[in-house]
């Protein structure tokens, strides 16, 4: 569904990522697990079009995205919850999934996803006319979810949803991610430093270190390799 | 108290000229994070076009709804390409610049109309026709308020009611404030924020258009300096008022216009500018960020 050729970026005369290659199928959660600073980020918001990669093809079924703008990669179905969520501030917690369906012009279907992120996290409904800045910060991770999924998306990337959060409110988020790969088939990309529950819920998963992947494979092999297990599980 | 209403009712009408430009800048300041020096000069040349158009209607007799309305309509339009492309050309190509570049092509950009202006028109001030007639209606009490004063105050008063619901429920109104408040996450949302930026330039510039043309038809005169002051005013409201703000701008803009009017009718007429000024100074001394300002000291 996605695949990243060779693909290098960075900002003024940092180089972030080189040569990062990976796959991503169809109905797959794949993790991208590292260190701070390794690339993670970046990664993401050059999938998603807002830095532009300096070299490599980036390919949505198989068709080349690498230069398209931001908005037009979203009209193709994919979408991104960023680090820190970034919730629209001054605007309430329905506007700000009123924006994560502007592309869409389906209104009835739009009321049917907004009434499933509800059902998804009730506490939403409650605080629908209150400003998103003043939601605690597990509060703010639904709606950042929530939003993304208002766009009905086919590939969800998530950037470090578990971020700050209790462990409690992390193990719902993912389930909740796990809930959406298998209800609506949307294909995840989860960026996580957790990386423990990541490869718990992941298909497969992707090391990168210093803006390179080092290791790739399936998760439950992941979580039995020794180095992964020193650097990143802590065991 | 006839003395005390006139100057209610000038303070007042300075105060909504002053807002209609005011809202360009604060409108670009709040998407850009940019002082837009060149605003005051759309909102001349905005006076400047309603001028040619409308003498021009006047000379062939045209009636004088016509020609408030083409020159209207000719002025807001032509204002809106300038500040449009002043953006593609002049700013855009420096947004990841450091902060300090646009601002400095802003002020060239300011200083290069004003003399385009100068050049292909006269440093002399032209004598604007008289658009607004005295109503009859208004005859009573002319002596404190004057048909122009009632028709700029009822044009703004209207011109920011659009605007409100604009901005606060079509789409495009939503995506400007989506696009102030997290621009990254604006993009990621699917929004051409590119197309927004220039939406909020093309809206500014046809505010500032329509201020230029009421103001010069009150005031019975323009030339090409007249952007530059107005433009300082208007800034100072803004920064009163909260940059960023756009209730912040109007309630700035009729306070200094308030101010003005009763300090030049009360006490002075040669200190109106120190009067305006101080009180800027004062403001930003007990509330930095302005009347309705965020506490925000990152972006100039
Ligand atoms: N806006 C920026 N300007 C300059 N350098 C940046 C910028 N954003 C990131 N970098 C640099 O690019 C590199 C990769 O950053 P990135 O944010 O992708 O890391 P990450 O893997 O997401 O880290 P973390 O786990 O801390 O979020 C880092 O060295 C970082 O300092
Ligand atoms: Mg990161």
């Amino acid at each position: 569904m996605l695949k990243l050729e060779n693909v290098q970026a960075g900002y003024g005369n940092i180089i972030a990522i080189k040569d990062i290659n990976l796959e991503i199928n169809e109905g797959e959660i794949i993790t991208l697990i590292g260190a701070n600073g390794a690339g993670k980020s970046t990664t993401l918001m050059t999938i998603s079009g807002v830095i532009s990669a300096r070299a490599g093809r980036i390919l949505f079924k198989n068709e080349p995205i690498e230069k398209k703008p931001s908005d037009e990669i979203v009209k193709l179905g994919i979408c991104q919850v960023p680090e820190g969520r970034h919730i629209f501030p001054q605007l309430s917690v329905q506007e700000n999934l009123d924006m994560g369906a502007f592309l869409r012009k389906d209104k009835a279907n739009i009321k049917k996803d907004l009434q499933y992120v509800f059902d998804l996290f009730p506490i939403l409904a409650q605080r629908k006319n209150q400003e998103g800045g003043t939601l605690s910060g597990g509060e703010q991770q639904m709606l950042a979810m929530s939003r993304a999924l208002m766009a009905r998306p086919q590939l969800l990337l998530l950037d470090e949803p578990s971020m700050g959060l209790a462990p409690l409110v992390i193990k719902q988020i993912f389930e909740i991610i796990k809930q959406i790969n298998t209800e609506n088939n949307t294909t995840i990309f989860l960026v996580e430093q957790n990386a423990n529950q990541a490869l718990h819920i992941a298909d497969r998963g992707y090391v990168i270190e210093n803006g390179k992947i080092t290791l790739s494979g399936p998760a439950n092999e992941l979580l039995e390799n020794s180095d992964i297990q020193k650097a990143y599980l802590g065991i | 108290m006839d003395y005390f209403i006139e100057l209610l009712f000038s303070g007042l009408t300075r105060g909504s000229i002053y807002a209609l430009i005011a809202l360009g800048y604060t409108m670009v300041y709040g998407i850009i994070g940019l002082i837009n020096f060149a605003h005051g000069e759309i909102y001349m040349i905005g006076a400047f076009t309603a001028f040619i158009v409308a003498t021009v209607l006047s000379i062939y007799g045209f009636p004088l709804l016509a020609i408030v309305v083409v020159a209207g309509v000719a002025a807001t339009v032509w204002s809106s390409a300038y500040g449009y492309t002043i953006e593609k050309i002049a700013y855009k190509p420096l947004r990841h610049a450091p902060r300090l570049s646009p601002l400095i092509s802003a002020i060239g950009m300011s200083i290069f109309l004003q003399n385009y202006v100068l050049l292909a028109q006269t440093s002399d001030f032209l004598p604007f026709p008289e658009l607004i007639p005295e109503f009859a209606f208004m005859e009573p009490v002319a002596h404190i308020v004057g048909s122009s004063d009632l028709v700029i105050l009822v044009t703004t008063t209207i011109i920011m009611l659009i605007l409100t619901f604009v901005i606060k429920f079509t789409r495009i109104g939503k995506a400007m404030r989506a696009t102030a408040q997290d621009r990254t996450m604006a993009m990621l949302v699917g929004i051409n924020v590119n197309n927004i930026i220039s939406a909020t330039f093309i809206i500014g510039s046809a505010l500032a258009a329509i201020g230029g043309l009421l103001i010069a038809s009150h005031i019975g005169q323009i030339n090409f300096y007249i952007g530059f002051i107005a433009g300082i005013k208007a800034f100072t409201a803004a920064v009163l008022g909260g940059i960023g703000s756009i209730p912040g701008a109007v309630l700035g803009s009729l306070i200094l216009g308030l101010t003005e009017s009763f300090a030049t009718g009360y006490i002075s007429s040669d200190y109106e500018d120190v009067f305006a000024f101080s009180l800027l100074v004062l403001i930003l001394i007990f509330k930095p960020s302005g009347l309705l300002g965020k506490a925000e000291t990152q972006k100039v």
